[in-house]
């Protein structure tokens, strides 16, 4: 079944059951992997998988949901079913109604979509893409997680009330994770990712030098004293940081009590007025952009925080009601509708004339640790509370030398680091999280081991 | 039932698929494979959340799928989709022989026909009318977050629980076949305390396998003083300062330290891979003498528990370390084939869509004879990590815990509540340091993230002490 066959298989089985509204969001993929092991294949994999949200509303108001993989006529009428008997225990205390913008336009990029190459041509450029690596330096003896992937998908919303909206896509995606390993000297590791809409559109030999730059230079280490240091953040370290603290935009995590903002924060000061950030899922460079949220809302460009002051929320549905504004484009499809971000973009704003504008990573001659990569987000971050205490790698910078931090954590407030922002470099980058400049930070509290 | 009874063109879960199974596998095995593995599931699962005083989230999904593994010499290729007619997993086992460019075959193996079904579903067909019904999960959720109201300084309570319900049908040309049922039930609750500047939170989760009444029997009013309590303790703590200092690591979930430091580097997918320090340590001192280190599937109604692996096999205890020394790895079956461990009844994946891999089920260390104050009073200057938060270990094992709820250790007692400490370290220089294990083993649920998705485990341990380790603080 297509996806409108799908529809109306739902609208059928819904009036046999006697469910006058409904909506639902579906998943169409098919995916193909492959691993290599010192040239010879390791893993090849091929999934094909289909998945189906289904809401319903009953005579109160109040909505069910159930998930299923079974699109069969009998599986839709069992899914109905299921998120019927759930609506019983629908929430009374926050109603969920259709998005008011499920009909509107949605902007449709150039979908660029690519045709498989298959797995045949994904292990051959694999193998070929570690071999390169292998050969790119002595040091490097494996490159023990490689993967090169490909997926076409299709996503899907549609409701009762005739919103339909479908597309497609494909996605292809390198990683390259190299060990290297010296005597008398600890393995270092360190990797690189690439994202395309199809294996042509992979820089793969970027990816094999990026993947050794970023390996080598980390085999000549030492620790680093504990202490209070002058920070740079990398891009993407900078955007892992702004995507952790993103609660702090979102009026789900605030309805919640969970985010450090409340209703009032609109407005507030958080930053230095040099700072801008934007959410914008539709960006040209976001290659895992989506013309709509799980609710049907078209995706759109939305300033979170303009000039250091507090702009916009992300919302869904029913927090854009309870916030008496309109959804954003941010929200899932579940039971209670999750809200989350698509793509951040950081820009230094027109109001700079304060930040320290020689401190630049390519050029400042003074003391400084350089973050290149922040670890386990997960353990290490308490959104609610507003900490972090978070490993990375990176580079301590002293009497113009340069040395890879052997292992160390930083830690630290997100809203004192806000604060604290002393200098927004002027080059933006683009990584598979967003677009960022280097952000410089004044003093962050490094754990090392000396 | 015979199998010559049933002629389906589609798995049929609780019926026999016998012929279904062996032809296909007949036909996988005669165009060339080496060996063929099917699995098959069938879930039915439902999640419920309680905010505040108000259930918030009810969601049940199912779902069927198959995941067909095919090996050549020792390459592998998987496939996995959600059609279950014959058809469809024909079209699977052609797509898996293709992707391995399997053309012709001279020492062809030889398929036997599946051995004796082996059916551990027997007495568990019954479980899904014995779990609770939402209903009763909703008034039990709502009863806790009501416990949860003790003050004003509690801002957020959550209660959720979770129930996973899994039929499974495993076949191989090795002559495998099986069926079982798994039922996994977790609760959880969560706060968030706060009083001007200050903020805490407060979690805890329990868990059990194969014990559908396991809910009802749950104490919520005691798990609720806990999360309280812990919430309260941390309000106002200060910041910890950073250093290398003793600790001493509370029983249950402080045994996530050993299961993500030093547990997911005894797995062969490790050794495969090339990134354990471990792999030729067979024998040697790994450990402080006063570490045993234990992995096994067979507790009853533990959270890593199983009658059978995903691959057919049952699972056994394995001892990992023996006074210090390191005596197994866990094994799966490409695990065996590739590194030449024996298999453990350690292969498991989240569902059909991952290829099973070798990954841990019940971990934990093995208790000692001492004391939790034996521990405590041995530190003069450290800190005692009650409540370990998540964690994550890098490819070349260095680790990093956030600890959840932490005192410091002054003169042999506990002093001051303190936060945001997180212990950083590498299991081989940490292993050594374990020198004193208490004598009250616990074990915690959790859920395991690795290269064959999420899987159900426990974690485990007595008090421990480490006598020297990086406290990352402010």
């Amino acid at each position: 079944m297509n996806s409108r066959e799908i529809t109306g298989q739902i609208s059928k089985a819904a009036d046999f059951l006697n469910l006058k509204k409904w909506d639902y969001g579906a998943s169409f993929s098919n995916d193909y992997s492959v691993q290599v092991d010192k040239g010879e294949a390791k893993q090849l994999k091929v999934s094909q998988k289909q998945i189906l949200t289904l809401r319903v509303w009953n005579e109160s108001n109040l909505v069910g949901i159930t998930t299923t993989s079974d699109i069969s006529e009998s599986g839709i009428k069992k899914a109905l079913n299921q998120a019927n008997i759930a609506s019983d225990f629908g929430n009374k205390n926050e109603r969920t109604e259709f998005s008011p913008l499920a009909k509107d336009h949605i902007e449709v990029k150039d979908a660029k979509k690519r045709n498989p190459v298959g797995i045949k041509k994904l292990l051959t450029l694999l193998r070929e893409a570690e071999v390169k690596l292998l050969k790119s330096h002595e040091s490097i003896k494996s490159v023990p997680y490689n993967s090169l992937s490909e997926s076409f998908y299709e996503r899907v919303y549609a409701n009762s009330d005739g919103a339909f909206r479908s597309y497609t896509k494909s996605q292809a995606v390198l990683y390259l994770y190299a060990r290297a390993e010296e005597k008398n000297k600890k393995p270092r590791s360190s990797g690189s990712v690439k994202l395309g809409y199809g294996v042509e559109d992979l820089d793969i030999e970027s990816c094999i030098k990026d993947a050794c730059n970023k390996t080598i230079s980390h085999l000549n280490y030492s620790s680093i004293q504990t202490d209070k240091y002058l920070i740079c953040f990398s891009p993407e370290s900078f955007l892992t940081i702004i995507n952790a603290f993103s609660s702090m935009f979102n009026a789900r995590s605030i309805l919640d009590g969970v985010s450090l903002s409340n209703k009032n924060s609109i407005g507030e000061k958080l930053t230095t007025e040099a700072l801008n950030i934007y959410d914008d899922g539709l960006h040209e460079k976001n290659i895992s952009s989506s013309p709509f949220d799980g609710e049907g809302t078209p995706t759109k460009r939305l300033c979170l925080i303009n000039k250091g002051r507090i702009e916009n929320f992300i919302h869904s549905e029913s927090t854009a009601r309870i916030f008496k504004t309109m959804p954003t484009g941010h929200a899932g499809l579940g039971s209670k509708v999750s809200v989350s971000p698509d793509w951040i973009v950081v820009e230094k704003s027109e109001e700079n004339s304060d930040l320290k504008t020689l401190l630049d990573h390519s050029t400042y001659g003074g003391e400084f640790v350089y973050i290149e990569e922040l670890n386990a987000i997960h353990a290490g971050v308490r959104a609610s509370q507003g900490s972090f205490s978070l490993p990375f790698d990176g580079w301590h910078y002293k009497n113009g030398k340069k040395i890879s931090i052997e292992s160390a954590t930083v830690a630290g407030d997100i809203k004192y680091l806000l604060k604290n922002i002393v200098n927004i470099e002027s080059s933006q980058e683009v990584t598979t999280s967003g677009i960022s400049p280097h952000i410089w930070v004044d003093e962050l509290s490094i754990t090392g081991d000396a | 039932m015979l199998s010559s009874q049933i002629k389906s063109n589609e798995i049929v879960f609780g019926s026999c698929n016998k012929d279904l199974l062996e032809e296909i596998i007949f036909y996988g095995i005669g165009l060339g494979a080496d060996f063929i593995e099917i699995f098959i599931e069938n879930t039915d699962n439902s999640s419920v959340l309680a905010e505040e005083d108000f259930i918030t989230s009810v969601s049940p999904s199912f779902g069927k799928g198959a995941g067909i593994r095919i090996f050549k010499d020792k390459k592998d290729g998987f496939v996995s989709t959600n059609d279950l007619t014959k058809h469809g997993l024909i079209r699977s086992v052609s797509q898996a022989i293709e992707m391995l460019e399997i053309k012709e075959n001279n020492k062809r193996e030889v398929f036997n026909g599946l051995d004796e079904f082996r059916d551990y579903s027997l007495s568990k067909k019954k479980w899904i009318n014995e779990v609770p019904s939402i209903h009763e999960i909703s008034e039990k959720l709502l009863l806790s977050t009501k416990s949860l109201k003790k003050n004003n300084k509690i801002i957020t309570r959550k209660g959720s629980y979770s129930r996973n319900l899994q039929e499974v049908i495993i076949a191989s040309s090795d002559g495998t076949y099986v069926s079982d049922i798994r039922l996994h039930q977790t609760v959880g609750l969560n706060v968030i305390a706060s009083d001007a500047q200050y903020r805490s939170s407060g979690s805890r989760r329990f868990g059990s396998s194969g014990i559908p009444n396991e809910f009802g029997l749950w104490d919520h009013e005691q798990a609720a003083n806990d999360v309280f309590e812990s919430s309260m303790n941390m309000l106002y703590a200060d910041y910890v300062d950073a250093g290398q200092m003793p600790v001493v690591l509370a029983n249950k979930f402080g045994g996530v330290i050993f299961h993500e430091a030093c547990g997911h580097l005894l797995e062969t997918t490790q050794i495969e891979r090339g990134t354990t320090p471990f792999e030729n340590k067979l024998n040697e001192k790994i450990a402080h003498e006063s570490v045993t280190a234990i992995d096994e599937g067979i507790s009853e109604g533990s959270f890593g528990s199983l009658s059978v692996d995903d691959e057919g096999m049952e699972p056994e205890k394995s001892v990992l370390i023996k006074d210090g020394i390191l005596k197994k790895f866990i094994s799966d079956r490409a695990g065996e084939l590739r590194t030449g461990h024996q298999r453990t009844g350690s292969g498991r994946r989240q569902n059909y869509s991952f290829a099973a891999a070798s990954r841990m089920r019940n971990t934990y260390i093995a208790q000692g004879e001492h004391s939790k104050e034996d521990l405590i009073n041995s530190i003069s200057d450290g800190l005692y990590c009650k409540s370990m938060g998540g964690g994550s270990v890098g490819a070349t094992g260095q680790f990093n815990f956030a600890v959840e709820e932490g005192y410091l250790i002054k003169n042999g007692k506990l002093t001051n509540p303190v936060k945001g400490a997180t212990l950083i370290g590498e299991a081989k220089e940490v292993m050594p340091k374990i020198s004193m294990c208490g004598n009250d083993l616990e074990l915690a649920p959790g859920f395991c993230g690795s290269i064959s998705g999420s899987v159900n485990v426990t974690v485990g341990q007595p008090h421990i002490k480490v006598d020297s380790i990086t406290v990352g603080g402010r």
